[in-house]
Formats: structure tokens, sequence, C-alpha cells
């Protein structure tokens, strides 16, 4: 009970003028920005992050959590109508939202994943007031080896779940590490990893050069590659009475995929380092092996629009639990919002409910206008959002090229920085081209920061000891659960030979 | 796509080594009573890196990668030439900020990519190229009170004239 009244003080921060218009032009603008193919949530919250200085911190992160919530909803579009995901964690409907636009049914598919990520987004919200606090209490008690044990879960859950090459998910991890070292030692103050004796380099690598060179250069010039410069596009048929029937039809035919999704999407947004992506194609995988339709997958059934759409916004909101309560971003996006929150004086974290409680409801409060608002919005906006996809690609991806280099400068105010950005692109272009993985490295250098003073800090307090990350009560599970986690590939693969080998 | 798989390992590999190397210039080893010294952590996730490009090598060797069994080229002629201007553009785009200014900037790279890749009419061109830098301005150096790059000196009537409208 104690936390529907934090909740009803926190809904009523929200519904503050200035905040009430910032979630709606925040949802307003994510929704934009979700719905271009190229940019998702993290180049969003990435590029406006400068912008939030503005306003006082419990303002910015209420804005930047509504333009969270809008490109969620804005991601299905372009998968959709142009086949391309919008963002990462679209990519998974594109697999039955495009054959339903291909078959004339855009219109099904779009108010079917706007309806889904609302319920995806409410079930997340509901689960979120719930666990929260419990999570936060709990954190409490986290020393150093403890926090270091879950850095070590979160790059763990990396190579465990994702789908992605081990060796190369590992490279990627290790190189967003070491990059964040660049710079000073921050417990000797001597200068560190000055690469080539560049002195630009003493001033460090910031995750946001990293997060726009990969996201907004590295992925728009392997789209233009990979599309040819040519995306094609349909013109779905958007009427009122249409909208009504689909509706209906979206609740009766995507209502399974939708709870699963819901579900799913937020207990692994909540694991860390895991977040949409992985929640939102988890969610189409369960869908279709539980469906009694199996194969009606792929070729355009409103369940497979459903259960991703549902998971990435229930997983959004999942992923901002760590965030808050223990430090750690379950997504590229929160990481931003991690490093943003430190910007503005604010510790996430354990204390971060105790000292600041009144920020966290109000943050929590307008997860649940941002939801509401972006269902309405969504639905009124789907039409122009079609018309605004119909711009051609050789517009749209200037401005993109554009947005990231101006928003770059602006974030660090160094040319240095902005040529950062472009070796960062160039080269992410081509390590996507043979399948690295690059949002590890994205999360690595945020992480970083924190897993090196804190494996520092726990080896001196056993002497160089490394058993005290075993033999702790909470740090001990943890960091078995993380080692299974990463030996779970190898695991894998022997069972796999010893069957092969008894068949 | 074979061979760029090992020779990107082999070069992944190398700066591997080189982060390795750098690294020593702190201790890398436990100082007693100050805990592991300031290389430690970059030295061990850089000797992490290179055995993960051995790992990937030895994946490449038994061809458990899509791309380690791939005879096709990593891009066609129209890959190389499209990346090329599209990189080589945004590239271009950067040197010149320091010449004609952030504004400058952009306005030529729309030039650039309206006209010249995107074939677009010269009406639709200019009209972006000149609204959307002006758009920025006004955004950037009043809204937010963020200097962009002013360039060489020879911009600064420009940047008198759009002042003047500021302030």
């Amino acid at each position: 009970m104690e936390a529907l009244s934090f909740l009803a003080d926190g809904v009523l921060v929200a519904l503050e003028p200035l905040n009430l218009v910032l979630i709606l032009i925040g949802v307003t603008v994510g929704l934009f920005i979700g719905a271009m193919p190229g940019l998702g949530s993290v180049n969003g919250v990435a590029i406006l992050l400068p912008i939030t200085f503005l306003v006082p911190p419990g303002s910015a992160i209420i804005f930047l959590a509504a333009i969270y919530y809008g490109a969620m909803y804005g991601g299905a579009i372009s998968s959709v109508t142009m086949g391309i995901p919008g963002a990462s964690t679209a990519v998974a409907t594109t697999f039955d939202g495009r054959p339903l636009a291909l078959q004339g049914r855009a219109s099904l598919a779009l108010v079917t994943a706007a309806l889904a990520s609302f319920v995806g987004g409410t079930v997340a919200n509901i689960l979120f007031t719930l666990f929260a606090p419990l999570l936060a209490t709990m954190a409490l008690s986290f020393g150093p080896p403890e926090i270091f044990a879950l850095m070590l879960l979160a790059f763990a859950t990396f190579v465990g779940l994702g789908g992605d090459d081990i060796p190369k998910t590992i490279f990627s991890i290790c190189l967003g590490l070491v990059l964040a070292t660049v710079g000073f030692d921050t417990i000797s103050g001597e200068p560190r990893l000055v690469l080539f004796d560049i002195d630009g380099f003493l001033r460090g690598i910031g995750f946001i050069v990293l997060a726009i060179g990969v996201y907004g250069i590295g992925e728009m010039l392997w789209t233009i590659e990979q599309t040819r410069g040519e995306v094609t596009t349909t013109n779905p048929k958007m009427t009122f009475k249409g909208m009504v029937a689909d509706t209906k039809e979206a609740v009766r035919r995507g209502w399974k995929g939708t709870w699963i999704g819901s579900i799913l999407g937020f207990f692994v947004g909540v694991l860390p380092a895991a977040g949409a992506t992985p929640g939102s194609l988890m969610s189409y995988g369960v869908a279709k092996m539980v469906s009694k339709n199996p194969e009606e997958y792929g070729k355009g059934t409103p369940d497979g629009v459903a259960a991703p759409e549902a998971a990435n916004n229930s997983a959004s909101t999942g992923s901002m639990l760590p965030m808050l309560t223990l430090g750690i971003p379950g997504s590229p996006t929160t990481a931003i919002l991690l490093g943003g929150m430190v910007i503005w004086g604010l510790t996430p974290g354990p204390r971060l409910f105790v000292d600041q409680s009144e920020f966290v409801w109000g943050l929590i409060g307008s997860f649940y206008i941002s939801n509401i608002a972006a269902l309405f919005i969504n639905l009124a906006f789907i039409p122009l959002f079609v018309w605004m996809l119909r711009m051609p690609f050789t517009i749209l991806a200037p401005l993109i090229f554009v947005l990231s280099i101006v928003g770059g400068f602006a974030a660090s105010r160094s040319m240095h920085d902005l040529w950062l950005i472009v070796i960062f692109g160039l080269s992410a272009f081509f390590l996507r081209k043979f399948d690295y993985p690059l949002a590890p490295a994205v999360l690595a250098i945020v992480l970083g920061p924190i897993a090196e003073p804190t494996m520092r800090q726990s080896l001196l307090l056993s002497s160089g000891d490394p058993m005290i990350f075993f033999t702790r009560p909470i740090a001990g599970p943890i960091t078995v659960v993380a080692i299974i986690l990463i030996l779970l590939p190898a695991i894998k693969l022997l069972r796999r030979k010893r069957s092969e080998k008894t068949a | 796509m074979r061979q760029g798989e090992i020779s990107l390992a082999g070069l992944l590999a190398l700066f591997s080594l080189y982060l390795m190397w750098k690294s020593t210039e702190l201790p890398i080893g436990y100082i007693r009573g100050q805990g592991p010294g300031g290389g430690f952590w970059p030295f061990w996730l850089s000797v992490g890196m290179l055995l993960s490009c051995v790992a990937i090598a030895w994946n490449w060797w038994r061809g458990k990668t899509p791309a380690s069994v791939s005879d096709e080229p990593l891009m066609d002629s129209f890959g190389w030439r499209t990346v090329l201007h599209v990189g080589g553009g945004v590239t271009a785009f950067v040197a010149l900020i320091s010449v004609v200014s952030m504004y400058g900037a952009v306005a030529l790279f729309f030039v650039y990519y309206l006209r010249f890749l995107g074939r677009h009419s010269w009406a639709l061109t200019l009209a972006i190229a000149i609204i959307l830098p002006i758009g920025l301005f006004f955004f950037f150096e009043g809204a937010m009170q963020i200097s962009m790059p002013q360039g060489l000196p020879f911009t600064q009537p420009f940047f008198d004239v759009m002042y003047d409208i500021i302030y």
C-alpha cells in the first residue's frame, strides 16, 4: 500500500504542467525518431540529452523516458511500412508486420503494434511498481564485490543469452571496457592509454561518441549498403472505419502474443544488459512455440506483431528497474539515460530510492502517463507517419547524418570527438559486415567506469584474493550464475555432441 | 568474405597487442597496499580481446561462421562505390567544419547528398540546404546557447548578421 501512495504522489509530479508538456513533446518526438529507419530510442536519447540541461533533473529524466516510450511505439512503424526496423528492438516486428503490409493489411499491423505496446507498457508499469522498492531495499546491502559481480552478470547475459557469435561478443565487450579506460586512471591519477599519444584522448572517450558513431553513422551506412539506397515503401490505406475494424481484429487475434510479450519482456528487460531487443526476439520465439498454428508465423499473423511489440515496451520499462535501483543499465538507451543522470548529479543505485524518492516516484508516475499518452498520440499520428516515411531515403539519410554530427558536437564540443565519431562509424560498418555485435561495446563503455573501481576495491579488500567474489553471500551466487551463463554456449555444444554420439 | 574475416581478425589482434603494450605504461600487477595497478584492468581486457581474435580465427579455420565459408566478395563494385560516396561524404563534411563552419558544412553536405547522390532538383536541394542550417543555427546558438565551430575568418560576416538577429 505504501507503494501505491508513493505512486499517487509520483503521478501528481508527472502531471505538473511542465512535466506533462515534456511528456507530450517527448512522446511525439520519440515516435518520430523511433519511426525513422536507422534511428531508435538510443539515438533520440543520445542526441537530445544536451537539451535536457535546460530543465531540472527530475523533469529532464521524465522527458528522456517519454522519448524512450515514444520511440518504442514508433519503432514498429518503419518495420511494418518499409520492412526495415526503426530500431533493433523492432527487428522481430518485421517478421510478420512486413508480410501483413504486403497483403495490404498495414493498418491492422500498426494498430496491433500500438495496442500490444500499450498493454506491454502497462503490465510492466504494474510489475515495476510492485518490485522496484523490493529490489531497491535488497540493493542497499551491495558493496564493491556485489556490484562487480553484477557487472559480470550483465556481460554474461550477453554471452549466454545472445544468439550472436560468442568470441565476437566477448571481443566487443572487452573493446568497450578498454575504451572506457582511456584518459586518466581514476585511482592513481596518472594518464592512461593515451592512444598514439594524441592529446585529445586525455579527455577519455565518451559513451555518446561511441553510441552516435555506431548507431548514427555505422548502422546508416549498413542500411544504405544493404538496401542499395533504395528503400521500398508500401502505401497502406488508412480510414477511421477500417481502423475500428482492425482494432477489433487486433484484440481477437493478437491477445495471446501480447500477454506472452508483456510478461516475458519485463523479466528479460530487468536482466542487466539484456534489454528490449533480445526480449522481443525471445517473446516472438515463445509465442510461435506455444501457438496452435506456428506455420502462420512469418506469413503475417497479428500475434507475431503483438508479441515482440508488447515485449519491447515491457522490457523498456523493465530495463529501467536495474538502472534506477542498482545503477546497471539494461539496454544501450538506459545506459545513456544513466550517463545523463550522472551528469545531472544524481547517483543511480541503492541510495537513489532513499535520497531522491520524489525524483524516482515522479519518474515511475511518468511511465504511466507516458504510456497512455503514447497510445493516443500513436493512433492519431499513424497516417502522418506513413506520409513522412514516404519521404525519399536520399533526403532522410543526409538528415540523419547531419543530426548525428551536429548532435555529437553539441554533446562534447570537441572536433577530436567528431573525428572519433566518424572513425567509430566507419569501423562499426565493417565490423557489422562481419557480424560483430556492437551493442555490447556501447554498454561496456558505460559500465567500465563502474566495473573497474569496484573490482580494484574488492581485490584491495581481500588482499588480492579473487575468492572474495565467490565467498560473500550475495556476490557469490551472482558470480556463479554469471560464470554458468558464460559457459552456457559451451555446455550446450558439449551436450549436442554427446547426443550426436549416442544417436 | 572468407579472406576479409581472417584479415579483420588479424588486424584486431594487432590492435589488441598495441593496447596490451600501451597498458604496460602503468603497473599491470598487484601492488601491496594499493590493489591492482592502473594498467591491470586494460591489460587483461586486451588479452581477452587477443584471445577472442584467436577464437575467431579458430572458428574461421573450422568454417563455423557464415563469413568463413562464403566465397562472395565483401561488397560488389556498387556497394564499394556507395560506401565510398556516403562514407567519404560524411568524412568530407567533418573535415569542412573547420573551414566553412558547422552550418556551412551542413549546407554543402546537403547539396552534395541531395543533388549528386539523391539526384533531387536544384530547387529542393537549395531549399533544404539553406533552410535547415539556418534552423539549426537558431536552435543551437539561440535556444540552446551552444556555439558551433565558425570555421576560417571569412565566415565571420555571416555570423555577425545572424547574431544580430538573435541578440
